[in-house]
């Protein structure tokens, strides 16, 4: 009996190691670029942050899908996710035709061979769109565009006026000037934050001669790792989804820190906080929509990708979401002051934005004589730095 | 042991101290579900019925509500089936590897959900090459389930006589009619309790339903969290909290009943 | 008046043939019953904890990010070598420890206020009462905590006027939460074991002139000790991999559930994740060895 059983067991891990072995995570290099649009297929699965494309179903005033439904026949289904990886590992399955990604996860998905190039002569409303946007790092990589923008936001400076004086100027108030508000502080709960972090040495440490705060070298990586570890002594909680962020500020658990501009536009009418882009400039994203290599809806897709960018449609998504549009015809379409209050279009605003772009072991900044590091080397930073 | 007095009232003060902190959490649920912050600020600065009406009005939330209860009601199924074959043979028989099999019943719910949900995700999705789906769900979800079933049945066949059965027997009622007409009314009340518990279990559960829903599944946990991350929408959740506690009470007040009434 | 030649004799149908046949043979009767289901358990879930275990072993490209088979013993051994493990995996068996020891606390008096005390229809009540926070979504509860432990919250509230502060955003805070959410299924086997605990045996000890507390002691606890474990399972291993609560209550703190999901998602790392995932799996099942002589196992 005993026998038997150790037999068993025996098989059955030998049967788990060579059904492991088997498995194989597909990956397809980049496909070749569509040439011309054809019939669209009916269907089109997207994968989007929450709020990127509503249908109505969430709230009945809200929804942009259905027109791009009407017009086009596609029929949509949306899966939100929580966070960039998350929304890597899903896109990876293969069983969406569309993703609107953000900077960080872009170009492992470029690398991974998971987006196709995209012949934005198909896309018309991409003429539309600011200049500053197109062909970037995070988007374009050999000269081809693999995504088109959804919109962009910057990662600015809040602070709770009553809390934090005099009222500040620049990002010392998280870094070197934090112990003032140990315990209120706050930060982005990401790797991607060490780019702040870079971007503060980068204009305060220049002798560590960091040009781009997403390419760094290791000795660039651990300047940046033990500013975050001295921040992190004063750091309350880090947030990753803005109603924490809200509620902190509200209950004054935190008084200064990183935030977004929707949520200082959600705080409380009566609420003593300013949001400002401070002297050093700051980290900011631009979500961009990208079609998968073997997408199966790929006309669809297309069109998805040219209606989102649309006047109409981009302003409908971008002030939902609360994010500057893409393309200045938008601002008709939305609320009075939302273009001001995004400083939509506003080029010497958007100059001083250092977009989130993915760190790769090629220096994005054009070093070759070092390596940089990558997004796994970040994230394990990350996570020694909470500690 | 006669209980003094004192000592009842006591222990009656410290009881009635821990449900009121028990409930106080939920009544915070009950005041932010009608409070007018959409960041359910504390006080709340107003109250409105804007959050019920978006509530009822919302089909993606009727569309998650119904897929958790199928959800549910499938895991349960299963987990009942194979709970109470498996408490059936682990109390009337003796064999080898018993206890192997009792602890690889425990061992879904005893094992953190982050490892069960990690482990099938892998299993489905990179050895299997499965697409995730509701079938996913379901399956996960009955396997940690399976423990609750199998402990209720368990226990009650330790207290039930085995004499009936071999008095059916005896009367020359064969095994399916005995299992039919003895043991099955006797395990009742704990197929009941322990389907309920099973249910409760797969409705709330969201780490391990994370890792295993496929695309276009949203149980009503997940489509709590995409909620709370979607732009001023976050108090409807609370809405539907306060509704899930309200209409559990009738399926658990009468689980309660049928337990009682078994033990009397 | 003659019977019928028929009368008294059941008809022989393939099903009662197949009764029959099991009724004699006891070995096919146990493994029908047992195939079903031990399969179901050993495919589904033995074997994906088997192949998880296994890519522990394994790496990840650097290059593409995809799993490689390539047989090592690095992420396991980075599990003692690097500083962060053992931190945080410490941090998180302590606060799993103080969440058992909370909810131990919270159970006790009212399972007993509810097994020996309470009249049937506050039984009734109370049965319902604790059973029914469950029912309101743990996502829910967590941010309904976060309103209490904030700095305006009910906690500060109560807490001011006596000069403290509330423990905020911090791992007290994460451990009341937890322990909260955890309480009902603690408080159920503990229920359940009490009602064991039969009354007659409480009297024969009050009659050999044992106090209450000496009965509680000598006759109840050791009855019930089994049942209070088997809760104490629970709260144990639902804390041990939360990774959820931390991050809505917990302040800036990890825990090692946390670890292993960034690891997952952020990280892609898959190996490293299987490798972390090894921890709570080891103490799990130390513990649930150490548990087992008492009997807590089967009163789960």
């Amino acid at each position: 009996m005993k026998l038997n059983k150790a037999k068993a067991l025996a098989a059955a891990i030998a049967i788990s190691l060579a059904l492991a072995g088997c498995s194989s995570g597909s990956t397809s290099t980049g496909a070749t670029m569509l040439d011309k649009l054809g019939k669209t297929e009916g269907t089109l699965t997207l994968l989007g942050w929450p709020g990127y494309a509503e249908d109505g179903s969430n709230d009945p005033n809200v929804d942009w899908v259905t027109p791009f439904e009407t017009a086009t026949g596609c029929q949509v289904t949306f899966k939100s996710y929580g966070t960039s990886d998350e929304a890597l590992s899903l896109f990876k399955t293969g069983e969406y035709d569309a993703i609107a990604a953000s900077g960080d996860a872009t170009l492992r998905l470029i690398a991974g061979g998971n987006v196709q190039p995209l012949n934005t002569a198909l896309i018309p409303s991409y003429a539309g769109v600011y200049s500053f946007l197109k062909n970037r790092d995070w988007n374009t990589v050999d000269g081809k565009t693999y995504g088109v923008p959804h919109g962009y936001g910057a990662n600015l400076l809040m602070y709770n006026t009553s809390v934090v004086k005099p009222a500040p100027t620049s990002w010392d108030v998280v870094f070197d000037g934090a112990s003032a508000y140990k315990g209120k502080v706050t930060a982005y709960d990401s790797p991607i934050y060490i780019a702040d972090a870079a971007l503060y040495l980068m204009k305060h440490k220049p002798e560590l001669g960091i040009t781009d705060p997403y390419s760094l070298d290791t000795t660039q990586l651990a300047a940046a790792v033990d500013l975050l570890k001295a921040q992190r002594a004063n750091v309350g909680e880090y947030w990753s989804d803005y109603l924490k962020s809200i509620q902190s500020f509200t209950t004054g658990n935190t008084v200064v820190g990183t935030t977004w501009q929707v949520i200082k536009n959600s705080m409380p009418a009566n609420s003593k906080v300013e949001a400002i882009l401070p002297s050093e400039g700051a980290t900011g994203w631009s979500d961009s929509w990208m079609v998968a290599s073997n997408a199966k809806h790929v006309n669809c897709a297309y069109k998805w990708l040219d209606y989102i960018d649309s006047p109409k449609a981009n302003a409908q998504a971008t002030e939902y979401f609360g994010e500057a549009p893409v393309t200045q015809d938008a601002c008709q379409y939305a609320s009075a002051d939302f273009c001001t209050t995004y400083h939509a279009g506003d080029e010497a605003y958007a100059a001083q934005i250092y977009y989130w772009t993915t760190p790769i072991s090629t220096c994005l900044d054009g070093r070759t004589d070092v390596k940089c590091t990558d997004y796994a080397a970040w994230t394990k930073a990350w996570q020694e730095i909470k500690g | 042991m006669r209980i003094s007095r004192s000592a009842r009232i006591v222990l009656g003060a410290i009881a009635s101290l821990i449900m009121t902190l028990v409930y106080t959490p939920l009544a915070i649920v009950l005041i932010n579900s009608f409070n007018k912050s959409m960041n359910m600020d504390w006080p709340p600065p107003g109250f409105t019925l804007d959050w019920w009406q978006k509530a009822f009005g919302s089909n993606g939330l009727m569309a998650a509500l119904g897929t958790s209860v199928l959800v549910a009601l499938c895991a349960s199924l299963v987990a009942l089936v194979l709970g109470t074959l498996l408490a059936i043979a682990l109390s009337r028989y003796k064999f080898f590897g018993r206890q192997a099999v009792g602890l690889m019943v425990i061992l879904p719910i005893a094992l953190p959900g982050i490892v069960t949900g990690l482990a099938l995700n892998n299993a489905f999705r990179t050895v299997l090459g499965l697409q995730l789906s509701m079938a996913t769900v379901i399956i996960a979800h009955a396997t940690f389930c399976i423990v609750t079933v199998y402990n209720n049945v368990l226990a009650r066949l330790s207290r039930t006589n085995r004499n009936l059965e071999d008095a059916s027997a005896d009367l020359g009622a064969g095994v399916f009619t005995t299992f039919r007409l003895v043991t099955l009314p006797q395990i009742g009340s704990a197929l009941i309790a322990g389907g309920l518990l099973a249910f409760a279990l797969s409705f709330d559960e969201i780490i391990v339903t994370t890792f295993t829903a496929g695309s276009g599944v949203e149980t009503l946990p997940i489509w709590i969290m995409n909620n709370m991350f979607r732009p001023g929408k976050a108090p409807v959740v609370d809405v539907v909290a306060v509704t899930t506690v309200l209409i559990s009470v009738v399926p658990l007040y009468f689980a309660q009943r049928l337990t009682r009434d078994e033990t009397k | 008046m003659p019977r019928s030649a028929t009368a008294g004799v059941t008809q022989v149908t393939s099903a009662r043939r197949a009764s029959t046949y099991l009724y004699q043979h006891a070995k096919t009767r146990l493994r029908l019953l047992i195939a079903a289901p031990v399969v179901w358990l050993g495919l589904v879930y033995i074997a994906s904890l088997l192949m998880l275990l296994v890519t522990a072993l394994w790496t990840v490209d650097e290059y593409t990010g995809e799993t490689k088979v390539a047989w090592n013993l690095d992420n396991i051994v980075s599990l003692f070598t690097d500083s962060l493990y053992s931190v945080v995996g410490l941090r998180t068996i302590g606060i799993a420890l103080a969440v058992t020891i909370i909810d131990v606390l919270l159970a006790l008096p009212v399972a007993f206020f509810m097994s020996k005390v309470a009249t049937p229809r506050l039984r009734n009540i109370l049965a319902i009462s604790v059973l029914l926070p469950l029912w309101a979504s743990y996502l829910v509860k967590a941010y309904a905590w976060r309103s209490v432990l904030s700095n305006k919250g009910i906690l500060q509230w109560v807490l001011e006027p006596l000069g403290l502060n509330s423990p905020g955003y911090s791992l007290l805070g994460a451990s009341l939460t937890l322990g909260y959410m955890w309480l009902p299924y603690v408080i159920l086997p503990i229920y359940a074991g009490l009602e064991k605990v039969p009354s007659n045996l409480l009297e024969a000890s009050s009659d050999l002139g044992a106090s209450t507390f000496t009965t509680i002691r000598r006759v109840v606890l050791p009855i019930v000790l089994p049942s209070i474990i088997a809760g104490s399972i629970f709260a144990f291993s639902l804390t041990l991999g939360d990774y959820i609560t931390i991050n809505i209550v917990g302040g800036a703190s990890q825990m090692l559930g946390n670890l292993i999901y960034t690891n997952v998602g952020t990280a892609n790392n898959l190996p490293m994740a299987s490798a972390l995932a090894l921890i709570p799996i080891a103490i799990m099942f130390v513990y649930l060895s150490a548990v087992k002589r008492t009997g807590a196992l089967d009163s789960l």
